[in-house]
């Protein structure tokens, strides 16, 4: 495991350029919307002097690559600039609202992860048998399903027929744990669903093709139990890609949660976003845009690492 | 006799059989209906003993040395006969019951050692789960065995290698850790299935010299399966030659070697590389191994053999002969060539 300060240091310097990129893409959203940015801070019917207010005032007159390097300055320091609509920091706005993203999200991989995982595993265990294929069946349909028709079903059946759960809003974790998960339950598991689903496809199809390989066989004739085989070394050894495709459905929860939390009407990052945008309110719509990246880059870079902890071969690749 | 007086740690009675192979046919489900990959193997190993078994590839030896452990495919697969070892028969104990058996009573080695480990699992861990698998000991008791077993098959630092992964030795310390897992529950018999067909020539040699020795060290019996002649030779005892899915041969090794009884085996001597010095070139068999769904219906070599009469379409038993079997009906009227050495 010496290496493993190694990795570190590689992974981080091949984000440099990522985070340079991405952040300039994340910049650049304001001027790729088609006309003059000052006009589209201004909003309609705005004047001469107010127009040339705004551009003196966010440095549009100034070339591109200086305005880039004074944002990047200041985002830095983390200033994100203020909405247009409330004149509230950005920042403020997001962090105020990103509690409520981060349970749902985090929540719904929880429960994906202790449902597909096993289910995966079972699938893989049995393959070929009847349990095999429901399994398969009903994943196949879960990963079609999209998560809005999903979470109206869930709401029609378990908050207005059963009343078990509230059918919109949400409350802060920090104010009532209890309840908050309460009422992120119903969205949490909307999401879920198709998480579960790929999980439980991926899960399977990887270790099939391990328990394909010939130590396994070593492990059969060694003597140990079926259990131990593929709970033991099965699953170790599609750590990494169990890894991977774990990074991989945070994007998609965290993308997947702007439809859902508009369902349930969750005052978290993704109905700032969808409203943000609707409105033009663009420096919020841009801070969430770089607040998210920032979140993807690091689960990655965390990947990465827990990667070469995991697997010998991947830090020796490295 | 009653199955369970038999069972567990007891002794073989001296010239008694510790496996005891009889009539088994293996057979696989295909779209079709079933295919017979083995027709009434027997073969016996007496403590102690090394037997070879030997053939080209694809003749069923693998396939009969996976049965005796049962490592087959779970699904589509179906044994007959009987395997009896230590006096019981293992063809219907349960995959539970076998699992008491595997590691422990019968230790098995592969071919492909580069392979044949898990990638993600240390050295140490390999043999120590073994050990923790079949025997009542802790954990510390576990790791001491594994470098106590890691020493004993010539490995030069035991405790570095065994906190070392798979992909940083080379195959013959690789091929060293397999049979160090085979033997750490010091079981009476080692199953060793081609173990230095995918090593290098010299390396071959000293892994072939570790099992012979261990072998006469600790008194365990080997089966060993390989295509090498040369090594059955140099190690065995007794052999057995199978081709497409039979026995044709079984004799003691001297024996075979200085007259051989059926065709294929002297087709198998003299196609070994030290008869150059007498002969121009390397001499080999003509044709190839019938498939499994276009067996013929009598002698299965007769399509190759060069001695073949029409009479050899009629269905060929083993004939004992003295110690010896042979699965030719010709055998008496034919003189073949020997290896010429020894």
């Amino acid at each position: 495991m010496h290496k493993l300060p190694l990795v570190i240091g590689n992974r981080l310097w091949q984000l440099l350029p990522i985070i340079v990129l991405a952040t300039f893409v994340v910049f650049a959203l304001l001027h790729l919307v088609p006309g003059d940015p000052a006009l589209v801070l201004a909003g309609d019917y705005a004047s001469d002097e107010r127009l040339a207010e705004i551009r003196k005032l966010y440095g549009f007159d100034q070339p591109l690559v200086v305005q880039y390097g004074l944002w990047l300055l200041q985002v830095v320091q983390g200033d994100l600039g203020r909405s247009l609509l409330s004149s509230q920091p950005v920042l403020e706005m997001i962090l105020h609202r990103l509690p409520n993203t981060l349970l749902i999200a985090t929540y719904a991989l929880v429960v994906a992860a202790f449902v597909g995982i096993p289910l995966g595993v079972l699938a893989a265990a049995r393959s070929g048998s009847r349990l095999d294929s429901f399994v398969t069946s009903i994943a196949s349909l879960g990963v079609a399903l999209p998560s809005f028709w999903l979470a109206m079903l869930l709401v029609l059946h378990f908050s207005l027929q059963l009343r078990l759960f509230p059918t919109t809003g949400a409350v802060y974790f920090t104010t009532d744990p209890l309840a908050a998960i309460h009422y992120a339950t119903l969205p949490s598991l909307a999401l879920a669903v198709g998480v579960i689903a790929e999980l439980t496809r991926q899960v399977r199809s990887a270790l099939l093709e391990v328990f394909n390989s010939q130590y396994i066989r070593t492990l059969r004739a060694k003597g140990l139990s079926r259990t131990a085989i593929v709970w033991q070394h099965g699953l170790r050894n599609i750590s990494v890609t169990l890894l991977t495709l774990l990074g991989l459905q945070v994007n998609r929860l965290l993308s997947g949660a702007v439809v859902i939390e508009a369902v349930f009407a969750i005052p978290g990052v993704g109905t700032l976003v969808s409203y943000s945008a609707i409105n033009k309110d663009f420096p919020v719509v841009q801070g969430v845009v770089l607040i998210l990246v920032t979140m993807v880059i690091l689960i990655n870079l965390i990947v990465d690492i827990f990667s070469a902890l995991l697997d010998p071969r991947v830090a020796e690749a490295s | 006799m009653n199955v369970l007086a038999q069972s567990h740690g007891r002794l073989t009675l001296p010239g008694e059989n510790l496996l005891d192979i009889r009539n088994l046919c293996v057979f696989f489900r295909g779209d079709s209906g079933w295919l017979q990959m083995l027709k009434d193997v027997s073969l016996t190993v007496k403590p102690g003993e090394v037997v070879g078994l030997v053939g080209e590839s694809g003749c069923g030896k693998s396939l009969t040395a996976l049965s005796v452990l049962n490592l087959l495919p779970l699904r589509g697969c179906r044994r007959t006969g009987q395997i009896l070892f230590e006096g019981e028969d293992l063809v219907p104990v349960s995959e539970s019951g076998m699992r008491a058996i595997r590691g422990r009573r019968i230790g098995m080695i592969f071919q492909e050692p580069m392979s044949a480990l898990d990638p993600v699992f240390t050295v140490g861990t390999q043999i120590s789960e073994t050990v923790l698998a079949h025997l009542n000991v802790s954990r510390k008791e576990a790791d001491e065995r594994t470098v106590e077993a890691l020493a004993n098959v010539g490995i030069a630092s035991p405790r570095n290698v065994a906190a070392m992964y798979p992909m940083s030795l080379s195959g013959g310390m690789r091929q060293r850790v397999m049979i160090a897992i085979a033997l750490i529950c010091e079981p009476r018999l080692l199953i060793a299935d081609e173990p230095t067909t995918a090593l290098d020539v010299t390396i071959q040699a000293q892994i072939m010299d570790l099992l012979l020795e261990l072998g006469s060290r600790t008194g365990i019996a080997i089966l060993f399966i390989t295509h090498n002649l040369g090594l059955v030779a140099e190690s065995c005892s007794r052999m057995l030659t199978m081709y497409a899915g039979e026995i044709v041969e079984d004799g003691p090794v001297q024996d075979i070697l200085a007259r051989p009884l059926h065709p294929y085996t002297a087709g198998l001597l003299g196609s070994l590389p030290h008869r150059q010095a007498r002969k121009s070139r390397l001499s080999s068999i003509p044709g190839r191994v019938p498939s499994i769904t276009e067996m013929p219906s009598g002698c299965r070599f007769g399509p190759r053999c060069s001695y073949a009469e029409p009479e050899c379409n009629a269905p060929q038993s083993l004939l004992p002969l003295g110690a010896r079997h042979v699965r030719c009906r010709r055998h008496e009227t034919l003189s073949l060539a020997g290896s010429g050495h020894e």
